[in-house]
């Protein structure tokens, strides 16, 4: 287990210098005028040109950039908008109401999605088994912005069973419905892994050994199958949180949360690309570390990658 | 008729020798098939073409077929399905409800919601088609090279790739577009282009990895020692030997990341970096319609409803090709 995680953490830092020099090549060194859309819909001001020349060094030939804004991102600098507000600041202020709704539709994907594959897998072929498949293949169908404008329309202009938009509070309460329509798409992919790996460790021959050993059904179902069904559901909730992210950004959008993804949507529509990026560059590191962890999470419970 | 099977005269039963892990569900397609069908074939037919035979008979591939052909034929030709103008707009007409006249209503400029839906296809089904085309052979290409050369060269591209792979696609496209604003006075193929590019930037990897794993599967095989010994080289070993085995994973993949490239493309829109007015788009009528989501549902529900219906269309072609070309799986 020692060996593995170091290993694994070892190779996360070729990953995060790449990942983060791709991004600043992106954003600030290919051809082109580093400073589209970077200052609303006019032409940045010379004194912000010349004041991000310099915070980026855009003279230096590009390696020197790098270095240079690596730096900055270690020591937690991602930047300034164009009117001055420091990206850190505004991410400090905004991560704890998306760390609450992204934990809450995490929530819902596990015990929904769980139960839903639990409940087709046992059944296979059935009217709850079809069921789960149809509206899961619908619901991986439907872009996240269409069913968050769809269950705003219904659930909270018409029924009036939730809050229309999100006060700057943020109650669970009030979460609920953008935690499930940013759950929908990944609570779809779970139930259908989680249904698949039932079906075929039910098949397995432990499983068969457990029955003839006189076990309840109830035990071999829910000790011996489901636990080890879950295995794979772990890594792809890891491996979806990307999708989480940018779903976030569309959900807060549309139910105007003052979260991570609220700012990135506001400031899109401002053309604050500095803003943007340095907001987006954040999540994709988030994203980065939580796949480590479900990574060393995923060695902690089967046996069988720790020993490779 | 493209399957070959039907050149083959009926034979008697239970000579059909195959060489696939088909042989359950093969029987039962060959005594389950219509009267008249060919049932038996003296040559053991190809996968491709017993894929074929199974996804004739699939009622989900059939429907999700005629969807897309209809898709298509609205983006080639959007003047066979209305015979207004979607750029023509009245704004005495603006948010009017659906009606005989106008099916869909009109939006805030009051446009025809029904022509400016069918017209819209035209940009998803463009993005999504070279987006598709471009990581297949951008991501094919890479893949082929990392897995046929392996060593040090397989190694290199290997970490790029995980690069690439640690980016989220939305995320990703959020950052390059951004980066690369458009605007109402860019040139429409110059919008689409820019969309096509970001996309393929952050998503070749997954074709790259199906490409690679592919040809390290074939490399070792005995045909391909034949072939060497043969005096055959890289390029006549790549292309008659591993290309068709790529093939059927390559379409699976394509099919399905084409409705994804949709989906993608239409948030990208909708947040205001995708694709820009004057282009006639989902994302953006969507988006335009947002303000008024109370008073007039109809301007979103129906782009809505279009956009889910393609995405939906290709997610469904791709499940039915897998399940044909990878019996295994069922």
């Amino acid at each position: 287990m020692g060996r593995y995680t170091v290993r694994r953490l070892l190779q996360m830092i070729p990953v995060i210098i790449g990942t983060t020099l791709l991004i600043f090549l992106m954003v600030w060194a290919l051809p082109g005028d580093p400073f589209a859309g970077k200052c609303g819909d006019r032409a940045c001001p010379p004194q912000y040109v010349a004041q991000m020349t310099e915070k980026f060094n855009l003279n230096e030939p590009w390696y020197v950039q790098y270095a240079l804004y690596m730096g900055n991102l270690i020591r937690g600098d991602f930047g300034e908008s164009f009117s001055g507000t420091s990206v850190t600041d505004e991410l400090i202020r905004t991560y704890p109401t998306t760390a609450k709704l992204a934990a809450m539709a995490i929530l819902i994907e596990v015990v929904i999605g769980i139960g839903a594959g639990i409940l087709a897998g046992l059944r296979r072929g059935g009217f709850v088994d079809n069921l789960v498949l149809l509206s899961t293949l619908f619901f991986i169908s439907i872009p996240i912005f269409v069913i968050g404008y769809i269950s705003q329309l219904g659930f909270g202009v018409q029924l009036g069973i939730f809050p229309v938009t999100v006060s700057s509070e943020a109650t669970v309460y009030e979460l609920m419905l953008p935690a499930l329509v940013l759950a929908s798409g990944t609570l779809a992919y779970v139930a259908r892994v989680m249904r698949t790996n039932l079906v075929e460790n039910l098949r397995s021959d432990y499983v068969r050994t457990a029955t003839a050993k006189g076990l309840a059904r109830r035990r071999v179902v829910g000790v011996h199958t489901v636990r080890n069904s879950l295995i794979p559901v772990i890594t792809l909730i890891g491996a979806d949180f990307g999708a989480l992210l940018g779903g976030a950004i569309v959900t807060e959008g549309i139910f105007n949360i003052g979260g991570v993804g609220g700012l990135i949507f506001r400031n899109i529509r401002l053309r604050e690309g500095a803003m943007v990026t340095g907001a987006v560059t954040v999540l994709v590191l988030v994203f980065l570390i939580v796949n480590l962890f479900v990574d060393l999470l995923y060695a902690a419970l089967d046996p069988r990658i720790r020993y490779d | 008729m493209t399957d070959p099977s039907a050149l083959y005269p009926p034979a008697a039963a239970g000579a059909d020798e195959r060489i696939h892990p088909d042989s359950e569900t093969a029987l039962e397609a060959g005594t389950e098939g219509p009267p008249g069908a060919p049932q038996q074939a003296d040559k053991p037919r190809s996968l491709t073409s017993d894929a074929w035979h199974d996804l004739r008979r699939n009622p989900i591939f059939i429907v999700s077929a005629v969807i897309i052909v209809v898709l298509v034929v609205m983006a080639a030709f959007p003047g066979v399905f209305t015979n207004k103008d979607p750029r023509f707009c009245d704004l005495n007409l603006s948010r009017q409800a659906p009606s005989a006249d106008a099916w869909f209503g009109y939006d805030v400029q009051g446009c025809d919601v029904y022509a400016r839906t069918i017209y819209g296809a035209r940009a998803s089904i463009l993005v999504g088609l070279f987006t598709t085309i471009a990581v297949t052979i951008v991501g094919g290409l890479i893949g082929m090279i990392a897995g046929f050369y392996g060593g040090w060269i397989d190694s290199v591209l290997s970490r790029i790739l995980e690069i690439f792979f640690g980016i989220p696609l939305l995320l990703g496209g959020v950052l390059v577009l951004a980066s690369f604003p458009s605007n109402p006075g860019t040139p429409q193929l110059v919008t689409i282009g820019k969309v096509v590019i970001a996309l393929t930037i952050l998503a070749w990897t997954s074709l790259a990895r199906i490409m690679r794993s592919t040809v390290i599967q074939v490399k070792h095989a005995d045909y391909v020692s034949a072939a060497r010994a043969l005096g055959g080289g890289a390029p006549r070993i790549l292309r008659s030997h591993v290309l068709p085995n790529a093939v059927a994973p390559v379409i699976v993949y394509a099919t399905i990341v084409l409705g994804i490239f949709i989906g993608v493309e239409a948030t990208l829109s909708f947040l205001g970096i995708g694709l820009q007015p004057p282009v006639i788009s989902w994302g953006v009528a969507i988006n335009d319609a947002s303000t008024y989501i109370r008073q007039s549902p109809h301007m979103l529900l129906f782009p809505g409803a279009l956009l889910t219906i393609t995405v939906l269309a290709f997610i469904m072609l791709g499940d039915a090709v897998r399940d044909a070309f990878d019996p295994r799986l069922r």
